[in-house]
């Protein structure tokens, strides 16, 4: 994948494009219940961790799969979209 | 201190932790619960090169010691020696995964703040270098302070010196301090294992894991709900076909016994109790065994491969729609097995609203005990006509049943999260494990250890229950010329019942099997068989089958009713047992005894007079 857009600006995990390795900038702890934002801590999530995007909402609004380290999570649509990411992986 | 030491396996969940303490214990396991509350516990022992044992017990997986479930609770109280019915460890095995160090390596280093001796097993190295990783051990045990040995559960590699290392841990145990301090700061010791991680990988190449491959095809919103449909369709196929010759050979075998028992005793009340009531009753229902471990199979190997999770991530948005999450798919899925195992595994689910709404459904999951009841049923009144090439009438009604079970629970869900389980989704987190294959030896202990818990319920609940019903049908005996059944204590209490269920349509006959039945769904097949049997007897008609008398004594609205109430009906004293115990008191086991059957009255009703309506 080398045309892949530059991501500058940090953007959401949600929208990033599927495999594009990147970094976590920073996390909108505010958007998450204190029980989601412990948890998605203890499963190591942290500013400039690597992540990526595996699988998107798709059409229904699902779950969203990504990659944390050497991690693959499942999360909701609202957790992967309080995660702002920047380029870097 | 002469006990033996107790040495408790903890580590992060995925980290090869029960496969690790199946290689070091082997088949010497004994599985319990932990007092109050239903986490099973398991314990095993293993003996030291100088031949001193030493005790193992494997701790529920944990991200740390905050716990957000009931299992990571007890983890966190065994090792802080808060657990009642355990004392506390003298030592900690640490299982952590080597391609997942990062992570892993922070509930280490929470452990060991914790003070006990400690060994760390860096567990799955194999998969680790298979991913491109290499890492280099001595680095970990330098950073940390405490032991660490490469270990493959799987391929028994890194064991002697695992075992070895536990011994020298054990016995230090009496000069560690044992202080109880609980680090809390998660970021801070995230950052300190992800330093240690970096240090410790020597290289680390980016090879494109076969799990990632796997999961792009198996999450796919088309082709993973097909693979996913496909994959339960193949497993509901397998419980009723694969089953069938095990069972026809279980039923043979229990009938000859019935001939050879019935040749052997002389004719009277001790071999009508022994034929009629313990070999006819408690056979009806050992005839289901092959379908219980076929679908416990199913189920071990997809939790084993990893697939399970996958399963749960697809349900997801379904769940999310009637108030649950994912997660309370997997305690569903059991719950088609016995919604007993299912309810203990709701325990994995931290919101306690939501837990206690997947436990008010569970039972609507139609469990192996009601498949008896079904298989009787449809055998004797729904014609095997062809509807499809390979499917037929009597496939297509038992899918129905099942079906109107999974859409009564979603109906269900979506109204106790809107009323008395009422609260905001706890979302949907979860880790996806790496695609493993399963290992057989686990399977089989998985499997041998739920056989002999069916086995123990049909030798003691439905024996129980079969020979106080056969004695309720005996006693007091008839006159001359009347009713045994009638006249017996059971006649007469199903003639009370009779008076409520008449209005949807059920006999006296069913009336008599719906009390034996609440002790376990099955059982309504062998009070049917034995109401019968007694019957046939007095009447002098001989051994009629089971079938042909079902079909001359019911009509098919009151058949076709008589399913619609097992769908619903909460005819299980152990499932209300459990939810009693799950939900420390009366009032949800109450409750979900009330709304269940408020439900089962009213399906049994309207089928049945739909069914006459329109003159079948």
């Amino acid at each position: 994948m080398a045309t892949v857009p530059d991501i500058t600006v940090p953007l959401r995990l949600l929208d990033l494009p599927r495999n594009l390795p990147a970094r976590v900038a920073e996390v909108d702890w505010a958007l998450l219940s204190p029980p989601e934002a412990r948890r998605l801590r203890e499963l190591g999530l942290d500013e400039g961790v690597e992540v990526a995007l595996t699988r998107g909402p798709g059409m229904l609004g699902g779950p969203v799969a990504c990659r944390i380290g050497r991690m693959t999570v499942a999360l909701r649509r609202h957790v992967a979209g309080a995660i702002r990411v920047e380029q870097g992986g | 201190m002469n006990h033996t030491p107790l040495v408790a396996v903890a580590g992060n969940p995925n980290a090869g932790k029960s496969a690790l303490f199946n290689a070091l214990t082997g088949a010497r396991q004994k599985v319990g619960n932990y007092p109050g509350v239903t986490v099973e516990r398991h314990a095993g022992r293993m003996t030291l090169a100088d031949g001193r044992p030493i005790e193992l017990v494997d701790l529920p997986g944990a991200y740390s010691l905050d716990p957000s479930s009931l299992d990571e609770k007890v983890t966190r109280d065994v090792l802080l020696g808060n657990q009642a019915g355990e004392r506390r460890p003298d030592a900690i095995l640490i299982v952590v995964d080597a391609a997942n160090l990062d992570n892993h390596l922070r509930f280490a280093l929470q452990l060991i703040a914790l003070g006990l001796p400690v060994v760390i097993a860096l567990n799955m190295v194999d998969l680790a270098e298979r991913d491109g990783l290499t890492l280099d051990p001595a680095v970990i045990e330098r950073e940390l302070g405490v032991p660490v040995v490469a270990t493959v559960a799987v391929r028994r590699r890194g064991l002697e010196d695992l075992r070895a290392r536990i011994g020298e841990a054990a016995s230090r145990a009496a000069e560690a301090p044992g202080a109880h301090q609980v680090e809390h700061d998660i970021v801070a010791l995230q950052r300190r294992a992800r330093q240690i991680a970096t240090a410790a990988t020597l290289s680390e190449t980016a090879t494109r894991r076969w799990t990632h491959r796997i999961d792009s095809v198996v999450l796919h919103p088309v082709a993973g709900m097909a693979i996913f449909t496909a994959l339960m369709l193949v497993m509901f196929q397998a419980v009723f076909t694969w089953s069938t010759i095990p069972a026809d050979a279980i039923e043979a075998g229990i009938g000859a016994l019935g001939d050879i028992v019935g040749g052997a005793l002389p004719d009277g009340l001790i071999r009508s109790a022994i034929v009629d009531g313990v070999i006819a009753g408690v056979g009806s229902v050992v005839v289901f065994l092959p379908q219980i471990l076929i679908l416990f199979t199913f189920i071990l190997i997809l939790e084993a491969t990893g697939y399970m999770v996958r399963a749960a991530f697809l349900m997801d948005r379904l769940m999310a729609s009637v108030g649950l999450s994912g997660r309370a798919f997997i305690p569903l899925l059991s719950s088609f097995a016995c919604a007993v195992p299912g309810i203990m595994a709701t325990r994995t689910i931290s919101d306690e609203k939501e837990r206690l709404a997947t436990i008010l459904i569970a039972p609507l999951m139609t469990c192996s005990a009601r498949l008896p009841v079904y298989t009787v049923i449809i055998a004797a009144f729904i014609p095997n006509t062809a509807i499809l090439p390979g499917l037929g009438l009597q496939g297509l009604v038992m899918f129905g049943l099942y079906v109107a079970g999974i859409i009564g629970a979603l109906i269900a869900a979506l109204v106790l999260r809107r009323t008395v389980a009422k609260g905001a989704s706890s979302g949907f987190m979860m880790e996806m494990p790496k695609y493993q294959w399963p290992r057989l030896g686990d399977v089989l202990l998985g499997l041998w250890q739920r056989a002999m818990i069916f086995l123990k319920r049909a030798g003691t609940i439905i024996l129980v229950t079969t020979i106080i019903l056969w004695a309720l049908l005996t006693f007091p005996r008839a006159p001359e010329g009347q009713s045994q059944i009638e006249q017996s204590i059971a006649g007469r209490i199903g003639a009370g019942i009779e008076v409520l269920v008449a209005p949807i349509g059920f006999n006296r006959d069913i009336s008599l099997a719906l009390l034996p039945a609440m002790a376990a769904r099955e059982v309504a097949v062998s009070s049917i068989a034995t109401v019968y049997a007694i019957d046939d007897s007095e009447s002098g008609a001989g051994e009629t089958a089971l079938r042909d008398n079902l079909r001359t004594r019911w009509s098919l609205p009151t058949a076709l009713a008589f399913l619609m109430w097992f769908v619903f009906a909460p005819q299980c004293i152990s499932t209300i047992a459990i939810t009693r115990r799950e939900t420390n008191g009366w009032k949800w086991p109450a409750f979900m005894v009330g709304y269940l059957f408020a439900l089962a009255y009213i399906a049994a009703g309207i089928t049945y007079w739909s069914a006459v309506a329109i003159g079948l």
